[in-house]
């Protein structure tokens, strides 16, 4: 299990990431290496040419926007997790990236790899599909930005092109005091989750929902906003019977199966995660008011 | 044709130059070129942590790196844990009294986790302790040692400040 | 005189030494011009092999050599693995060759060995060899394979059934037929394989002026490796050495011998330079051995009061493509089941089924947990018609102290008759259920149901033949400095050999263990040896330690008595030192070493020997009989199918205890391979045979967060078998692990009447069985 014979390259900026992005025809981004290493190790990947990418200053930010966080595309996810302004702004990423591997994985993985690597049960991808991310893709001579709902093409397919690179990726904020809950159910703590559930809420101050936003991961071959149950949120005053009754449409959704995790399983454990980030969620918006499922 | 640089890493405080293949992961150039055997290696994919190190004070897992990655940074492996050739560190003597290994295979990647974590946690709760080293698979002693032997550290080096 | 050693919680010698990096695993070693070996392996669980070109590989950088098997000695080409443990019962006794080229029969057999300058440079060479296969449809699971529409494990073989046997006892016919109640029920069990964190790993060296083969292997049992690199290659058994330096982790297939590590000292005699081969993750998944599927279709009988009359069935073993420890796994499970109950009859008929997958040979636990499982699911299910409490059917039934010794009325793989030699079951049973407050559970049961949650309690009983013979020696010597070494011949790979051993020589010279060197697993530091499975290190080495101990004790006293014109009966030794009682006369045993060496021209004092040294080679009559009960409390999410484990309680009975600390260990770790077996643990293969689970993130091992800490308490019952008292204590925790946790899944389910008959238990299987209950309720 060693890395096949290549060419490395450790560009020092953008423009030269890019630039080699463009000339190499068989060439792969090495970000934070924790799914591009293994796959190098395993040869289930035999690139001519790697560009580590790890040395350009330029990626590695986050900034405040006023009405979005910016992540740089080489953030760490241990930046992330440390980072204040995150679990002000975006609570449900700051609880989502605590179940993100392990401790040594997130000092070396990255936004902008995880985006890129776009494992349908990861918790990055599921939190920017929650969040209405916008993505920027860079390539030699141009930039272009691809919405998080446009950015899977199929199973670990992100839809940019072999020369883009991920270079900055925007967060839209909810207003303070939104509700928010990353419920997440996997073999091991650390392990990738078989299936995930992110929700955002809005709630009004007469308990009535008036936002929703619900995504599921691990199910379908991308992280998935469930629109059937964001509507079916709207305008109601939440409770457990809503929560309870509405999470089953989560049933409906075409499911991946393998040997370890059947649909069936998937889809009910979308129903079951997605009914308790709901209440988990609403309990946040409304001032703790707790929603007791049984 | 294979593609070669000639990278300097400071490793437990000392410099080693060498001219290597840029394929070469960390983990190998750790233990094959510098001869720190100390490191381990289980799996190559990632997942056991036996090869754990500290990159510039931060734990990462050195089969996911190449080396010329490391090239003018700073490494701290299991070596260069204690405070010199006859004493221990108050985590390795408390994984001792505490039965923490067996075979030891994987302890220098506990060890290393452990650093960071209880320089981070320095009264962690049991919990923590094993969410901490959750990304460590150790086969022999089911982690009762372990974790035992990690809260024993935190009060040692509390202790000690 | 110092303290006791012998039974303190003395901590371990081993561990400086590894907790700083100066452990020397194989992998550690540098030789100067070593190079580096790969292998090309079957990708395909059968198939033929129709052609095998290396011309592009040879051409590649680095490549020092390629062998296939027509590259191979004539009369190695069709050489195959020495049958280590044959049987009557065994039929079709399949053993590997040393490098396949006519039909492979799992995938991870090897093909071809590349030799290179590096391991990197090797590995390219390897995707660079071309194999043309013609694939064969693979015989997969074990209970299909034996139907006569199976595909052939092996083309030229009639069928896939590898043996047949039927043990058994008692006249279970009529027990049967008067029985209050019967049950019947099939059984799936699922075992996994020991994936030690240190894959295997062998390097080798040719010494061309002593014309010896040194060989450094991560094995458990490195005089097994030597006498089968003589058995294969033909050597001379004084030109071949065995070393297994430190080890990370055993767990029962580093007990087996390899091909390769017979082919990597070959190549290395064959090109004259050191050759390294380090197994890595993926070849551990496809080419170590491994336990994998039983199936055990059984039936219990009771009589109204729970007292069993008998137990029949039939169990179907995947034994995987060949056989290299033939049938002790499945045969194990067989003489396992009856356990620590009065079982008046009982009979099992064992078929062990040939599939195209890495072989089956014994990992911790070795085919018991299985056993156990089937035999503490049925008392579960009598328990539970009989409408009586699942730890009182199991105290009414347990054999009685006064019963000792119990002859079970079965033979045991050692070829003696299985009598159970001492042990209290009755009282290891109370202690469990003591220390996991059993009595209190209904009541928190209840409050947690009340709130929403659902725990649950297990219980599992068993008895493991543990410190199997044939021998394993100890050579103890003081040397002329005064240092004392102890030589052994079994390989440690975590067990803490050299604490416990030295803790049994200790006492003898009053002196600490920290003045005693053990050097293990080395043929050549003493003639003969065995190697560390099966429990048995304790028994036999700690036995022949304290025997050849009691020796030089006696020497170093007649020799001084010599030096010192005393009498024997006067002396001690006391410090290191042999001393005159009730005088301040000593001599120190460096000393008396010297003396022993002898002067030039003169006898030796009181007509000894030279040296201070004896060797014995401790052989045990029979096995010794260990045993425990777990007892174990979980919460299971009916939901996700999460299941946590609340508290593991273990009262384990191991005979006396040389170091606490260390059997703790021993327990808690074994524990966790039982929790793993029991949730997690699962190597997956398609309807083809090809494995599907061969990486750590598809095959799960337990990581900290899922395991318990496990509260073990300790029933001392001393075996008479040995001069030590002692029992194995190695593989206790692992064999009712499985049992015991599924039973408390199931009484945490017991509002769905969810009944569980398999193991490993995937939290979809969980769920899925609440939603069938659910539906019919």
């Amino acid at each position: 299990m060693k890395p096949p014979p290549f060419t490395f390259h450790d560009p020092r900026s953008i423009d030269e990431a890019v630039g080699l992005l463009a000339e190499k025809d068989n060439a792969k981004i090495l970000a934070g290496g924790q799914s591009l290493m293994p796959m190098l190790n395993m040869r289930f990947v035999l690139p001519d040419d790697v560009i580590d990418i790890n040395n350009i200053d330029d990626l590695t930010y986050i900034r405040d926007d006023g009405d979005a966080l910016v992540f740089g595309g080489m953030i760490r996810q241990h930046e992330i997790e440390s980072s204040d302004l995150v679990a002000q702004k975006i609570p449900l990423m700051r609880e989502a990236i605590l179940q993100v591997g392990h401790r040594q994985t997130r000092n070396r993985g990255t936004f902008g790899g995880s985006l890129s690597h776009l494992d349908p049960s990861a918790e990055l991808p599921s939190v920017s599909m929650a969040q209405d991310a916008t993505i920027t893709v860079r390539k030699r001579g141009g930039a272009r930005d691809i919405a998080m709902a446009d950015l899977p093409m199929g199973y670990m397919t992100p839809s940019f092109e072999l020369d883009e690179m991920v270079t900055d990726i925007r967060v839209p904020l909810w207003p303070d005091g939104h509700g928010y809950a990353f419920v997440e159910f996997a073999r091991r703590h650390g392990d990738y989750a078989i299936t995930s559930s992110a929700v955002l809420l809005d709630v009004s101050d007469g308990g009535k929902i008036t936002r929703a936003s619900v995504t599921v991961g691990g199910v379908g071959p991308s992280p998935l906003r469930v629109t059937a149950v964001e509507d079916g949120l709207l305008g109601e005053t939440g409770s457990a019977e809503l929560f309870t009754e509405i999470a089953e449409k989560c049933r409906d959704i075409d499911a991946m199966e393998d040997v370890y995790a059947p649909a069936w399983y998937r889809q009910h454990l979308a129903a079951v995660l997605t009914r308790r980030g709901l209440a988990k969620a609403f309990s946040r918006a409304s001032n703790g008011t707790e929603i007791n499922l049984k | 044709m294979s593609d070669r640089r000639t990278i300097c890493v400071n490793i437990n405080g000392k410099a080693y130059e060498r001219e290597v293949e840029t394929r070469l992961h960390l983990a190998d150039f750790i233990r094959h070129e510098c001869l720190l055997t100390g490191t381990h290696v289980g799996c190559e994919h990632g997942v056991c942590g036996a090869c754990t190190i500290l990159l510039d004070g931060k734990t990462a897992r050195s089969c996911l790196m190449l080396a010329v990655q490391a090239d003018g940074k700073e490494i701290l492996t299991v070596e260069g844990i204690a405070p010199n050739e006859t004493e221990l560190h108050p985590l390795q003597q408390a994984f001792q009294d505490n039965h923490g290994l067996q075979c030891g295979f994987c302890t220098p990647g506990m060890l290393t986790t452990l650093l960071e974590f209880l320089d981070e946690n320095p009264d962690p709760t049991e919990r923590e302790v094993r969410e901490a080293i959750s990304g460590n698979l150790c086969r022999c002693t089911g982690y009762q040692g372990i974790v035992a032997a990690a809260l024993d550290a935190a009060k040692r080096l509390q202790a000690g400040t | 005189m110092g303290a006791k050693m012998f039974g303190a919680r003395v901590s371990r010698l081993e561990d400086p030494k590894l907790l700083t990096g100066r452990g020397g695993y194989t992998d550690d070693m540098h030789l100067p011009e070593m190079l580096e070996a790969a292998f090309v392996r079957s990708p395909h669980s059968h198939a033929r092999i129709k052609d095998i070109n290396i011309s592009d590989a040879l051409k590649h950088k680095g490549v020092c050599k390629i062998y296939t098997a027509s590259d191979l000695p004539d009369y190695l080409r069709n050489t195959t693995v020495p049958f280590q443990v044959p049987n009557p019962a065994i039929s079709q006794p399949f053993q590997q060759r040393l490098l396949e080229d006519r039909e492979v029969c799992f995938a991870g057999e090897p093909i071809a060995l590349v030799v290179a300058d590096t391991r990197y440079n090797a590995e390219d060479a390897a995707t660079l060899v071309q194999v043309d296969y013609d694939i064969l449809p693979g015989a997969a699971d074990c209970k299909s394979a034996l139907e006569d529409s199976a595909p052939l494990c092996h083309v030229d073989s009639p069928n896939n059934e590898g043996a047949k046997y039927k043990v058994g006892y008692g006249d279970v016919a009529s027990a049967f037929a008067n029985a209050h109640l019967t049950h019947s029920e099939e059984f799936w069990i699922h075992r996994g394989g020991g994936f030690a964190i240190e894959n295997r790993g062998v390097v080798a060296q040719y010494d061309e002026l002593d014309d010896v083969v040194t060989i450094w292997s991560a094995t458990q049992s490195p005089f097994l490796v030597k006498q089968n690199v003589v058995d294969m290659l033909g050597w001379e058994s004084d030109r071949v050495r065995v070393i297994a330096p430190d080890v990370g982790g055993g767990f029962g297939p580093k007990t087996i011998y390899y091909v390769e590590e017979a082919l990597i000292p070959l190549v290395a005699k064959d090109l004259g330079k050191p050759v390294k081969w380090i197994e890595d993750r993926r070849e551990n998944f496809l080419a170590t051995n491994m336990e994998r599927d039983q199936y055990w279709d059984m039936e219990i009988a009771v009589d109204a009061d729970g007292k069993l009359l008998g137990v029949r069935g039939q169990m179907i073993h995947d034994t995987g493509a060949y056989m290299p420890w033939g049938i002790i796994s499945p045969y194990i499970s067989a003489t396992t089941l009856p356990g620590p109950y009065v079982l008046p009859s009982y009979e099992l008929e064992t078929f062990v089924a040939l599939t195209n997958k890495v072989a089956v040979t014994p990992v911790r636990g070795a085919g018991r947990p299985q056993a156990v499982f089937a035999m503490e699911r049925l008392m579960d299910r009598a328990a539970d018609k009989l409408g009586l409490d699942r730890a009182e059917i199991r105290r009414r039934n347990l054999i009685q102290t006064e019963q000792m010794p119990y002859a079970l009325g079965l033979i045991f793989r050692d070829g003696k008759p299985m009598t159970y030699d001492s042990g209290d079951y009755p009282k290891c049973q109370e202690e469990a259920l003591r220390l996991g407050d059993y009595e209190g559970f209904r009541h928190r049961q209840e409050q947690a149901r009340a709130e929403g949650r659902h725990i649950g309690i297990g219980i599992a009983n068993y008895v493991e033949g543990t410190g199997l013979g044939p021998f394993e020696g100890a050579t103890v010597r003081i040397q002329p400095s005064g240092q004392i070494c102890i030589y052994t011949g079994g390989g440690d790979s975590g067990q803490g050999h050299w604490t416990t051993l030295a803790q049994v020589c200790a006492d003898k010279f009053g002196v600490g263990v920290e003045k005693i060197d053990v050097q293990k697993g080395d043929t050549g530091k003493i003639a003969s040896g065995v190697g560390t499975f099966a429990s048995r290190i304790a028994v036999n080495a700690g036995s022949s330690v304290h025997l050849a101990s009691n020796e030089v004790r006696q020497k170093a006293i007649k020799v001084a008595a010599h030096m010192l014109e005393a009498a024997e009966e006067d002396m001690d030794i006391e410090n290191g030192s042999v001393v005159v009682r009730g005088s301040d006369l000593s001599v120190s045993l460096s000393d008396v070493a010297r003396a022993v060496q002898g002067m030039p021209g003169f006898s030796l004092p009181g007509g000894v020997e030279p040296g201070l040294e004896a060797t014995h080679y401790f052989s045990p009559s029979q096995s010794s009989y260990c045993n425990g009960t777990a007892v174990v409390e979980v919460e299971v999410d009916p939901d996700t199918g999460h299941v946590d484990i609340l508290n593991y309680s273990m009262a384990h009975d191991s005979g006396t205890l040389i170091n606490p600390f260390v059997v703790d260990g021993q327990v808690q770790g074994a524990v966790a391979q039982g929790v793993g077996n029991a949730l997690l643990e699962w190597m997956v293969y398609d309807d083809n045979s090809n494995p599907v689970s061969t990486t750590f993130a598809e095959y799960l091992l337990p990581s900290a967060p899922e395991t318990p800490n496990v509260d073990v308490t300790h029933v001392e019952s001393p075996t008479p078998i040995n001069p030590l008292g002692v029992k194995g204590a190695g593989e206790g925790g692992t064999i009712p692990a499985a049992a015991a946790i599924i039973s408390a899944i199931e009484d945490a389910l017991s509002p769905w009447n969810v009944r569980i008959a398999a193991a490993p238990l995937t939290p979809s299987m969980i769920v899925n069985q609440v939603r069938a209950e659910k539906a019919v309720a």
